[in-house]
């Protein structure tokens, strides 16, 4: 059984680290980040195998991809509070000489990333390949990916659906951030998607709905379930309903805070929604 | 002189490199028989990967491949191989450093009759801008086979082009490839040609044709654009003087475009390029095409001829 109350003061914290470091240097993502908060903090702090003692190869270990880069102040935040690098660190992120980039890349060496993102639709496969050679390799454990549903209008998002189900890549379990909303609006006035289950469905995955993607506990479930699932000749991709900018009351509701930083008071406003439970960095 | 493709020459090293590295896994997007990948297939079946016509997610899932320790050779034509997925190779190979090797066939014109959707005379360009990428175009199908067993040792991203054609094969067998290592394939005291890929050949034809008319020139094989082997190219030059590039690409990003940056800094020369000049291709034969776009011996006599002038 997760420790419930243990989680949920990370996720207190966590939510304080993205608000703050996207504060600080006045650009960042925190809506989709706050959205996905209870995701990455049940990938690394329950659901993952996996080695804060960073090892590109990541032999024998659980391998996480974050297609949708743009969200990096959630994986950076929770990369460091799981014991990948110092959390003082977070207070460079985007700024210069940095290791935090704006988005997510290798090419400074920061430990947890193995595979630079931003440029959207590419994700997908990556954790494929990291898949298929967990299999050459004779390693079972999972690779583990979040995309965006924005993301999913890049088209290569499509040749990956169709490739990791014509050729049974089982070790794999893909997740998108369901919250309707992307840069210029509502989804659905953007570009409509239809009925996204019906169509991964028809891809061939076996499909999860996650309806409570904020749900720290329901979340763990439904990636305990989508586990149980894997290995049995397809891949596993869950529908996570979540809410843009959750946590934050301001936040929530719209599309406006997908890219956008608050000022100094916005900032007071949503740490007053957040106690500091773990130490601020 | 014996004629072989050098795509062949990338088969058959991916075949040895089958037998004798067990990390190497080859990918490619409906083009096996082109890229004359099937023995690899074969002899390997768990390490190839069939992705289908789906270009971008070949190149992501090679990337990922990577993670774990396999050494990915994707494979198709080059046009698709660079125009088509220049973001996903810039990020996911690129700029993760990813152990990539970029396999390019049908490059240039001398693919011949499907015309200009499939002739690609950028790639070299598009690749050699993107930071820490080796590009490599050898020259026949010995070059190219010892190409493709040398890159499976570099440890980052490789480009490496060539073609589809039956071109003379004149380079040894048991050649040892060194990346970045220019060749001197001819003595010459008049000009240097600094030729790659296919129009290396075109060069040393285009040599005996100066020689007939009092000009001495020397050839050297730049199976590596970059790293350019800066030192190799600024002693020929201080002995010749005078400069002849000659390549099946395009003059804006290609070979002569690295020389002439080079000596423009070190050693300002008198120099001619032979290329395509800003335009498309089109259907035709090999031959046909080389000679229509001024890329044939023909032309590299002319331009050597200029060259010499400018001195």
């Amino acid at each position: 059984m997760p420790n419930i109350l243990k989680l949920n003061n990370i996720i207190s914290q966590v939510r304080r680290d993205i608000v703050r470091m996207v504060h600080a240097n006045s650009s960042g993502h925190p809506g989709g980040s706050l959205g996905c908060t209870e995701f990455l903090i049940a990938l690394y702090f329950n659901v993952m195998n996996h080695n804060t003692n960073f090892s590109m190869d990541a032999k024998g270990e659980d391998v996480f991809f974050l297609s949708n880069g743009h969200i990096s102040p959630v994986f950076y935040s929770v990369l460091a509070r799981s014991g990948y690098f110092d959390v003082s660190e977070l207070a460079t992120f985007r700024k210069l000489n940095s290791r935090l980039q704006g988005h997510p890349t290798t090419h400074e060496g920061l430990e947890g990333i193995r595979m630079a993102s931003g440029s959207l639709g590419q994700g997908l496969s990556n954790a494929i390949g990291a898949a298929l050679t967990k299999k050459l390799n004779k390693d079972d454990s999972i690779v583990y990916s979040l995309h965006g549903d924005g993301e999913l209008q890049e088209g290569q998002c499509w040749e990956a659906f169709m490739y990791a189900a014509g050729k049974k890549v089982d070790n794999l379990i893909a997740t998108i951030d369901y919250n309707k909303k992307q840069i210029d609006g509502s989804i659905n006035d953007v570009l409509p998607m239809g009925n996204l289950t019906a169509k991964l469905e028809a891809f061939d995955w076996i499909v999860l709905e996650e309806y409570q993607g904020n749900d720290i506990e329901s979340v763990i479930n439904t990636l305990e379930r989508a586990k149980e699932l894997s290995g049995h000749g397809k891949p596993v991709v869950i529908i996570m309903h979540t809410e843009m900018g959750n946590g934050v009351d301001y936040m929530m509701g719209t599309h406006k805070w997908h890219g956008s930083a608050p000022n100094d008071e916005q900032l007071a406003s949503a740490l007053s929604q957040n106690h500091e439970t773990l130490g601020d960095y | 002189m014996e004629k072989k493709d050098t795509r062949s020459g990338f088969g058959a090293g991916l075949t040895e490199l089958g037998r004798t590295n067990p990390n190497v896994v080859a990918l490619c997007a409906d083009l096996t028989g082109s890229l004359k990948m099937n023995d690899f297939e074969n002899e390997n079946p768990e390490r190839f990967f069939q992705v289908g016509i789906a270009e971008a997610n070949m190149i992501g899932i090679a990337a990922g491949m990577t993670i774990g320790g396999k050494i990915p050779f994707t494979g198709t034509f080059a046009n698709f191989s660079t125009s088509r997925v220049y973001d996903q190779i810039r990020q996911s190979i690129a700029y993760s450093g990813k152990n990539v090797k970029i396999c390019a066939s049908h490059a240039g014109v001398t693919l011949g009759e499907d015309g200009a959707t499939h002739q690609v005379l950028e790639d070299i360009g598009m690749m050699k801008m993107l930071p820490h990428m080796v590009v490599i175009n050898p020259c026949d199908f010995n070059q190219t086979k010892a190409a493709t067993i040398a890159i499976a040792e570099h440890e980052g991203p490789v480009y490496l082009r060539f073609g589809r054609p039956a071109v003379p094969n004149f380079t040894p067998a048991d050649q040892n490839f060194v990346i970045g290592k220019a060749l001197h394939l001819k003595k010459g005291t008049d000009l240097t040609i600094f030729a790659t890929g296919h129009l290396v050949w075109e060069s040393l034809e285009a040599a005996k044709t100066l020689s007939d008319l009092g000009i001495s020139a020397e050839v050297i094989n730049i199976h590596t654009i970059k790293p350019l082997d800066n030192k190799a190219i600024i002693d020929a030059v201080k002995q010749t003087k005078c400069v002849v590039t000659a390549e099946e690409h395009m003059l804006n990003g290609g070979l002569g475009d690295s020389i002439a940056q080079l000596l423009s800094r070190e050693l300002p020369t008198p120099i001619e390029m032979v290329g395509v000049n800003d335009t498309f291709g089109e259907s035709g034969t090999p031959m046909e095409l080389l000679e229509k776009y001024g890329l044939d011996a023909k032309s590299i006599v002319s331009a050597a001829k200029k060259a010499v002038e400018r001195k």
